[in-house]
This record gives C-alpha cells, structure tokens and sequence, in this order.
C-alpha cells in the first residue's frame, strides 16, 4: 500500500493539519508520500520531508498552484494519485474543496470527515452532526479520504529524513482566477490548534462585549470561537465559527459562554475534554454536555472570572 | 441566463436523529423531513439572481424517493420555474448524484449550478465539487456573496482563515454557505401556483447513470456519552474545580 497525502500549508509553512492526516495513513500503514502544491513552496516541502514518518515529498511548484484553486490541484491531485491505494487530505475548506474533485475525476465515491481506520477499507465517520457514527466501507480500488484532524493525534513535525521530488508542469484548467483574500489577523492561537478555547454566542449581545471574552482568553493563553448566531448578527468574523458548518475543535477546555447549545453548535465542539458552560437558562441544552455549568448572567460572571484568573 | 438548483430532501434540521437499537441504520421513521438548509438557500440565491433580470429560468432538481417530489414542490414555492425529479430508492451517494446531474446539465445547458455546500444528513460536502470535475466547469463551493457580471460570476467563499474571492468563467457551480442569505418562506398562492407548474420524473437508468452505491455502511452506533457534569455554585468554585479537579487551567 502507498498513501498521498495532501499537504496543507501556506507556501511557507506545514500547518498543524498535515501532522494529524500523516498521523491517518500511519494508521492505515504503508508508505507515506506528501504532495507540497504551490508556489514558491520550496520551504514547505523541506518542512513537509522532516515528518516523522514521511517516505517522499512530491513538490509541485508552480504559479497555478499558488493560490490552491480546485480547478487545478484536483487534476494535479487525480494524475498523481492514479499511482496510490489511498489518497488523503485534512477536512479543512482547503481539503474539502480539492479532494472530492480529485476523487470524481478518478471515478471515486470519496469519504468525509473520517474519525478511525477500522482497516484500509473501513472507516468511521460522523453523519447527522455527529448524532450517530457510522462505519463504512468502501468499494473503489482508491480510497479517497479527508480526515477530521480532532479525531489523530498528530505525528511530530521532526525527525523525519524524506527525499524531496520536484515534479515539472503544470495542470491549467484556465476557468478560474484568484481575486483576494482577507485573512482575520490574530496574536491568539488559532481556533483548530488552540488547547483551551473561549466561545461567545447571542446572548454575548455585540461585538464590544466580545472584548471580555478576549481579555479571559489572553490570561488563558486561550483562542475565542463563536455560535453561528454571533457571526450572524455580525459580533465576530465567520472563521470563529465553531459546529456542524464550522470549525470542528476539540481542545482540553471549552468554555461556552452565552451558547444555548443547539445540536448544530455541539457537532462542533462536544469532543473537548473539559465542557464548562455558562448561562443564564438553567435549562438550556449546553448544560447537557457541560463538564462544570454556571447558572449565571454572563455580565456578572465573566468580569468575575477575569479577576479571578 | 438559466439556473439549475439542487435540492435535497433531508431529515429536518430540528431533529435529533439516533441509529436503530440493532444498529443496521439509523432511525428515520416518522421524522419530519425538509429541504436541505443549504438548498433552500441554493433555491434564494437563484430566486434573487431571477429578480434581478440576471436570470430567466430556474430549474429545481432532487433525487431520491417519490417523496422528493415534495421539496421540488416546495422549491418551485419559493420561486423556480420548473422541476426534475429523478426517482430511486437507491442511496444514492455524491459520485451518482453528480453523475445524474451532469446528465441533467448536459440536457439543459444551465449556466449556473448552485447546489448547497453539504447536506446535513450524510454531511458529506462532495456533490457540487464532483459535479465540477465531471463538467469541467469551475466550482466557487462555500460561497457567502455571489455575482454575476460580464459573462463571469464571482464568489466569495467562506475558508479557514476568513474570506476568499475568486472570479470563473460561465458555466460555473456555486456551492451555498448559511450567509449567503436568508431564504424566504413560500407564502400561500404561491403554494398553490407550484402545483400547476411542470415537473418531469426520470430515473437514474433514464439518464444513464449506475447508482449503484459504491461505499457500504457496515453499522452505525451512537457517539460517546459524556459522564453527567455538575452544576458550580459560583465563579470562585469553578476557577478551584478547573485548577484542582480537572486541571485544565
Ligand atoms: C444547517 C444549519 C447549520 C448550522 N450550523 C451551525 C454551526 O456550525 N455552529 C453553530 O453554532 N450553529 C449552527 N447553526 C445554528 C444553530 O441551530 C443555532 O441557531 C445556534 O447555534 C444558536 O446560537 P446561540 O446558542 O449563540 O444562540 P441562542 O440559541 O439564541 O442562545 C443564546 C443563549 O444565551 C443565553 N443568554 C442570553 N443572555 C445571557 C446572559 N446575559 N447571561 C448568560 N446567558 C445568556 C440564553 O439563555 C441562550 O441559551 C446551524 C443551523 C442550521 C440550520
Ligand atoms: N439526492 C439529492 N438530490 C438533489 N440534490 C442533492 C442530492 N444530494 C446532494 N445534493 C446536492 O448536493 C449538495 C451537497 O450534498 P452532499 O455532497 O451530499 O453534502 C446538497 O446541498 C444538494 O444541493
């Protein structure tokens, strides 16, 4: 067996993502390859061959690849993996916008969001919010798979030795174009790497008073997330969304403040190892899930807990 | 400028679904089912695009049981022109489903796709990018702002890190994300006018297509159970619980 695995990265660096799916083909076994696709990406492969792990670095680099359109990495990613039993990629927007491409192109019923390897056919996934796990297998000579980067613990970005291959050429399909990008700047730890995470949802009000959830946050050396009904009333930024349809985290400390918990928010978030919620509904359903709950307003309780820390 | 949109017939999103106690499927008897959030978003977007002049027809296609033929109702509501059902008791999966819709397209010749980004059973988040690699045609999935403009469409699409825009050429598919907009509801004489509009039924050998599925699902299971938590006093107690019991912080 020979696994691809889809690097994500910045042309830069390797993010955090790549460790946890090397650490999914370590765990369906077989050489491990990692496609670096971009531009100037030079940097990122040598970072990518010092996994641990890691047999070789395919480097693609080249302007078309620079901005990861599908249109383009897919048919990299197809003509590539033709070679491969399993090709995988983390269920980032990235992965999720790639590899199913890939996998149509390589008439492959592909797999999302895999939890465990039962075997190199069998998998579990989560399906309906994660309300029910479902063990699958699959019937195509290439495994095509993305895999929820919370469920593997990711293999250490050092130590490895791969050798680095540059591949020539290009794959154009000339129907798409980049526009821009406003990426949300941040000194906090990203919301996916972060282990204690602060979120806020509606009942935080407004934007200002997400400033508390912030101060907390900097003592804890925690990441703010949000409920989708924050980003909706424009508090915060879409990508501190946390649940069904945003980011999946599972760190050593969720505190949910002014979160009801509707199943869409707990898909995202009910994997963390310590749950505290803090509400001001005795009933809400976060208190379900909740390791430590504060029936509490959150305009006396969060001040408090900032002087307390 | 046609538009063709893909709706889903899904468990209501409202209900928690739990697997079956022998484990063989989940347990969906009686359940309220509904369009798919994401495609009655697909079916806004496209409805907008209509009332701007951008578009002139809006195709509503679902596949699945002849129930599905409920959400093409509800989507022809909510402002579509025509529908397509494509009957099968199949599960069918994301590589059949684009396999039918590029039948579907080929017949059609839409310049527009819009699907949902995911639907919220099998959460899968595959069709509308398969169906772009089977087309050839440019794929904005995750998409919060769509324009139309010179031949082009441009996408904002939500990512990771924030916000991306990217401009394709036409025909291209755009997949939905929750802030695109906000659907309207189907008000009454418009219930009423979608029963007279036209709706052809097909099946996946009318169109070509094995929907054989090609991945099995062995069982399914519920997640784990979290223990029981307990309820602090007050802030003081839960600083001293997450120091000295869990020691988290
Ligand atoms: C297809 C689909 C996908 C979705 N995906 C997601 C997703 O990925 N993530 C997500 O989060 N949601 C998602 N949702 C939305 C989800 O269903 C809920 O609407 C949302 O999570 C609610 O957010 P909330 O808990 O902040 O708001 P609410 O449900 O309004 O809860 C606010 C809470 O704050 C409490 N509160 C108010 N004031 C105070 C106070 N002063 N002190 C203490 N407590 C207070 C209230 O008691 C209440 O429990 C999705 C919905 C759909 C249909
Ligand atoms: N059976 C179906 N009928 C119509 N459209 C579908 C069907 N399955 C998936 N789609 C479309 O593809 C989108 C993504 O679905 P999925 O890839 O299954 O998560 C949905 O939001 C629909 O727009």
């Amino acid at each position: 067996m020979s696994i691809l695995v889809i690097a994500e990265h910045d042309n830069a660096s390797i993010k955090g993502a790549t460790l946890n799916t090397v650490a999914a083909a370590a765990a369906i076994g077989g050489e491990i390859d990692v496609l670096v696709a971009g531009a100037n990406c030079g940097v990122a492969a040598e970072a990518a061959a010092k996994i641990a792990g890691v047999s070789k670095v395919i480097s693609a680099d080249n302007a078309v690849y620079e901005h990861q359109l599908a249109e383009n990495v897919a048919l990299l990613i197809a003509d590539l993996g033709k070679g491969y039993s399993h090709i995988l990629a983390p269920a980032t927007t990235n992965g999720k916008n790639n590899l199913p491409r890939a996998a149509a192109l390589l008439d492959v019923q592909a797999i999302s969001d895999i939890i465990s390897v039962e075997s190199a056919d069998t998998f579990k996934r989560p399906v309906y919010a994660g309300n029910v796990i479902a063990t699958v297998q699959s019937g195509d000579a290439i495994k095509v798979l993305t895999v929820r980067t919370t469920a593997f613990d990711p293999v250490a970005a050092e130590g490895g030795s791969a050798s680095v291959e540059a591949i020539d050429g290009s794959h154009n399909a000339g129907n798409s174009e980049f526009v821009g990008e406003e990426l949300a700047k941040s000194d906090r730890p990203e919301l996916t790497a972060a282990s204690i995470i602060v979120s806020g949802g509606r009942g935080m009000q407004n934007g200002e008073n997400f400033e508390m959830l912030y101060k907390v946050a900097d003592k804890l050396g925690a990441a703010v997330g949000a409920s989708r009904a924050a980003v909706d009333a424009g508090f915060v930024p879409n990508d501190m969304q946390v649940g069904q349809t945003g980011k999946i985290v599972a760190p050593d400390l969720y505190v949910a403040v002014g979160i009801s918990g509707a199943i869409q928010h707990l898909a995202g978030m009910k994997d963390s190892k310590v749950i505290v919620a803090i509400n001001k509904d005795e009933d809400a359903p976060i208190f379900q899930v909740a390791d430590y709950g504060l029936v509490a307003d959150l305009f006396d309780a969060v001040p408090e807990l900032d002087a307390a820390l | 400028m046609k538009i063709l949109v893909a709706v889903k017939r899904v468990v209501d999103y409202n209900v928690k679904v739990r697997p079956k106690s022998d484990g063989t499927d989940v347990d969906i008897a009686n359940v309220k089912m509904s369009i798919n959030p994401f495609c009655e978003i697909a079916v806004e977007e496209a409805v907008r695009l209509k009332e701007k002049g951008v578009a002139t027809e809006i195709i509503a296609i679902s596949m699945g049981p002849k129930q599905a033929q409920e959400q093409v109702r509800t989507a022809l509501a909510l402002g579509a022109d025509r529908g397509i059902l494509v009957e099968s008791d199949e599960d069918l999966q994301p590589l059949a489903i684009a396999k039918m819709l590029k039948a579907i397209v080929e017949k059609e010749s839409p310049d527009l796709v819009i699907l949902g980004k995911q639907a919220i059973d099998g959460d899968n988040n595959q069709t509308g990018q398969m169906l772009g690699a089977l087309t050839s045609m440019p794929q904005g999935t995750f998409a919060s702002e769509v324009n139309v403009a010179d031949g082009r469409v441009s996408v904002t699409r939500e990512i990771d890190g924030g916000l991306q825009t990217v401009n394709l050429s036409l025909p291209a598919i755009v997949t939905t994300d929750l802030r695109l907009n906000e659907p309207r509801y189907a008000s009454l004489p418009n219930i009423m006018k979608a029963k007279r509009k036209p709706m052809d039924t097909f099946t996946p050998e009318d169109l070509g297509v094995d929907a054989t599925p090609r991945v099995k699902t062995l069982s399914v299971e519920p997640p784990a159970e979290r223990k029981a938590g307990i309820k602090v006093a007050d802030v003081a107690e839960l600083v001293d619980k997450l120091k000295n019991e869990a020691k988290v912080i």
